[in-house]
């Protein structure tokens, strides 16, 4: 299991979150445990709280996990897996204020250098200032 | 006692440091201690190496020189790498 913290991408398009994740796999690396989930159960743009629970459960290490998400129900559904976690869990795991893509990317350098969940997330959130 | 380095190298990337290029020079500082800046000119301003953010917001076109400065105790072996990295465009080394 990598000591470095997990990242995961969460969009209502399967498609976006697939290609964010190709970006961060070939920029950074494969030294950052990464998994994404995009679309609803029934097929067509959604998220699903069930979908994005296993990719945290992918993506886990002990370090967390930073979840990067795009519009509203993707940043809602987020929180209730979250909370649907194991207690243990549960509080390393974090939500970015972040552009997907951009966040991803980002997040995904800071965290292949062994950065702290605190400082990933910081780092995807920097975007916003710059 | 405080180590100091500095060295300068030309960008050849075709892009410039831009999205990759700039996740190869951040993770690359980040393995050093020392703290580790760079500046378009000798006198600044300075960009903190070790910041994705700052990095690729510094938006360093092809053909800029670029001119490091480091201080901490590996000091000296980060200029080098750090400089060893562009001067083989980003590539791992062999």
């Amino acid at each position: 299991m990598s000591k470095n913290v997990g990242i995961v991408i969460v969009s209502h398009s399967p498609d976006v979150a697939k290609g964010a994740a190709d970006m961060v796999r070939q920029m950074v690396g494969d030294d950052v445990p990464l998994a994404w989930c995009g679309g609803a159960p029934g097929g067509g743009l959604g998220t699903s709280v069930e979908a994005i629970m296993t990719a945290i459960n992918a993506a886990w290490s002990e370090a967390g996990v930073a979840i990067l998400v795009d519009l509203g129900g993707a940043e809602t559904n987020s929180e209730m897996a979250i909370e649907l976690l194991p207690e243990e869990r549960r509080d390393r795991v974090v939500v970015c204020d972040a552009p997907v893509v951009e966040g991803a990317v980002m997040a995904g350098t800071e965290a292949s250098a062994g950065s702290t969940l605190e400082h990933v997330r910081r780092t995807a959130e920097e975007l916003r200032a710059a | 006692m405080t180590h100091s380095a500095t060295g300068s190298v030309l960008i050849q990337h075709e892009v410039g440091l831009h999205a990759r290029p700039s996740v190869k020079l951040t993770q690359l500082a980040k393995t050093f201690r020392s703290k580790i800046e760079f500046g378009l000119s000798p006198e600044g301003p300075w960009v903190d190496a070790k910041s994705i953010v700052k990095v690729m917001g510094s938006k360093t076109p092809k053909g800029a020189v670029l001119h490091f400065q480091a201080q901490g105790e590996d000091a000296q072996s980060a200029v080098q790498a750090l400089i060893d990295l562009i001067e083989r465009d980003f590539e791992p080394a062999s």
